[in-house]
């Protein structure tokens, strides 16, 4: 595992304002793996992908501290349409898809951060492969797909810049489970195809899943990291995010006083 | 019915200059969502443009200059101003843009003085009959370019890379930011574009029967605003049916006057803006716009 050769975020500080929403976090995501951020709502997950991706702007935010490499080149400090071009593109929270423009407009608009016609061209046969239902609904606004089908046209969208790395901020948010299922095994094959992949997601189970590393991050603060399978055996995380009382844990019958932490589910 | 069908012709041309200034005020606010005020001062400056050089370099190359150097101007306010400017509202911009308005106006009439400046337009004051009826060769050309300039306006907005950018954009900032879309040349050239197309609408605006470019032309400008606020702000179409709607109906209650006298007199000028309040009362968000104006 190479610093410099993937994503590193080291010592970053983030403030909205006087409202400090990031401190001292370093996170790294080697090239070719999958690593997963879990927390709450609040922890600063969004916020850490919106430092990676340069738009703190939108939300009137800032780096503070810390600096945030891919491969080497400095990306805090730099223009969003800079990091795109770096290879680092992010699909955000929500799907946010143009729902005015078609879904064969949405996938153009993917890839207006590269100028490259021939690699567009490919990157779309990569996309309509994956989400054949993208090829059937290419003239229909994106506003009137489905949710699940949504999704799969952001990560479709994102994949037209042909990232090498790419950043998934809850893909799996608001969807029925069978759908969530197939964005798992979605995310799982754009990773095999070679894209590194740093998933932000509350649904934990699937996350560590998918990850070969996490990192648990709450009130602005990496508590937690290590490697999935770890962190998955931890009676912390079985506890707090994949809601499994302590009790279950040891084995022990379930006591009938219920669980107060604010955490469990 | 001659009368009419001459006034409808004459609406349905000046109606196609306002609907091409409407569209660059329609294209910032889309990029920018600024409301743009000094549109008035774009269009007196590609007028002022060719009517200074014509004379120099002939009509043609005075008018890719006047071109040109509107876009220049819109392009300058936003790179200057407009890209700098770290405001929270675009309230502010809007208000922003009102004195910058105030200053390139300003000094242009100073420029110009009291003179009324010929553009030196081909076209002169000839007439055409098409039957009975007799219209301008000015009001014929006007109609063609606005007509081929707004095609090709759509045909662009619809089908290249920038257009996409354009209308991604205009939906979500923050997206297309995250798409690698630049936003800064997209706001560029929304100016830019806004500025060209004001330029050839000051043209056909200071030629026959107008006398020529004066002091007074920026009113044209400030006509075209409810021809875009009464399409609704964020919406091309709406553009291009305010500008038809405000031509048509200024030139007929100044056709009619006589018959509407009881109205009072110069109730063509007034009359953009009385339809504009009808139709903002029933559809707050213009006829075919999505935001409502509260949200300027």
């Amino acid at each position: 595992m190479n610093a410099t050769d993937g994503l590193a975020v080291r010592d970053l500080a983030v403030n909205y304002g006087p409202v400090r929403a990031l401190r001292g976090v370093s996170l790294e995501v080697p090239r070719g793996d999958v690593v997963a951020v879990l927390g709450g709502n609040g922890a600063g997950k969004s916020t850490l992908l919106r430092a990676i991706s340069a738009t703190l702007r939108f939300q009137r935010g800032g780096i503070s501290a810390g600096e945030i490499t891919f491969g080497g080149a400095r990306l805090s400090g730099t223009a969003a349409a800079a990091v795109v071009a770096k290879g680092v593109v992010q699909v955000p929270e929500g799907r946010r898809v143009f729902a005015r423009m078609t879904v064969e407009e949405n996938l153009r608009a993917g890839a207006l951060g590269v100028r490259d016609r021939r690699g567009t061209a490919k990157a779309r046969d990569r996309v309509l492969a994956l989400f054949p239902v993208l090829a059937e609904r290419a003239g229909q606004r994106a506003g009137l797909l489905s949710g699940g089908e949504q999704q799969m046209l952001a990560i479709g969208r994102a994949l037209m810049a042909r990232p090498k790395a790419l950043l998934l901020d809850e893909p799996t948010l608001g969807l029925a489970p069978m759908m969530a299922t197939r964005i798992a095994e979605t995310i799982r094959e754009i990773n095999a195809q070679g894209t590194s992949v740093l998933l932000v997601e509350q649904n934990a189970a699937l996350a560590l899943a998918l990850a070969s590393r996490a990192y648990v991050l709450e009130v602005g603060e990496v508590v937690l990291s290590g490697p999935a399978a770890e962190l998955a055996a931890s009676d912390e995380v079985r506890r707090r995010y994949l809601g499994i009382t302590a009790d279950e844990v040891t084995g022990r019958p379930a006591v009938t006083r219920p669980s107060l932490s604010r955490w469990s589910a | 019915m001659i009368t009419f069908l001459e006034l409808l012709a004459n609406g349905i041309s000046i109606g196609a200059l306002y609907s091409l200034i409407a569209l660059g005020f329609v294209v910032i606010f889309k990029a920018t969502e600024v409301v743009n005020f000094a549109h008035a001062s774009l269009l007196l400056a590609g007028g002022f443009v060719v009517a200074k050089l014509h004379p120099l370099i002939g009509f043609w190359p005075a008018l890719a200059a006047g071109i040109a150097g509107a876009a220049a101007v819109g392009a300058l306010i936003e790179f200057v101003i407009i890209r700098r400017a770290n405001v929270t509202s675009h309230s502010v911009l809007a208000i922003v843009t009102i004195g910058v308005d105030i200053v390139l106006v300003t000094e242009l009439t100073r420029q110009i003085g009291t003179d009324v400046l010929a553009l030196g337009d081909p076209w002169g004051d000839q007439v055409v009959h098409l039957g009975p009826v007799a219209i301008a060769q000015t009001r014929i050309m006007a109609l063609l370019a606005a007509g081929i300039l707004i095609g090709s306006f759509l045909l662009a907005f619809k089908h290249t890379g920038w257009g996409v950018a354009m209308r991604a954009t205009a939906e979500d900032h923050e997206t297309a930011a995250l798409m690698g879309i630049r936003l800064g040349r997209v706001s560029l050239g929304a100016w830019a574009v806004a500025g060209a197309l004001a330029a050839v609408a000051a043209l056909f605006l200071c030629v026959f029967p107008t006398p020529g470019l004066d002091r007074s032309t920026t009113f044209a400008a400030i006509k075209a605003f409810p021809a875009a606020i009464l399409g609704g702000l964020d919406s091309t179409t709406g553009a291009l049916v305010g500008g038809l709607v405000v031509g048509i109906t200024e030139a007929m209650m100044s056709g009619y006057q006589n018959q509407l006298s009881f109205l009072g007199r110069g109730i063509g000028d007034a009359a953009p803006f009385l339809i504009m309040t009808i139709v903002l009362l029933i559809r707050p968000a213009g006829l075919f716009g999505t935001r409502e104006l509260s949200r300027v």
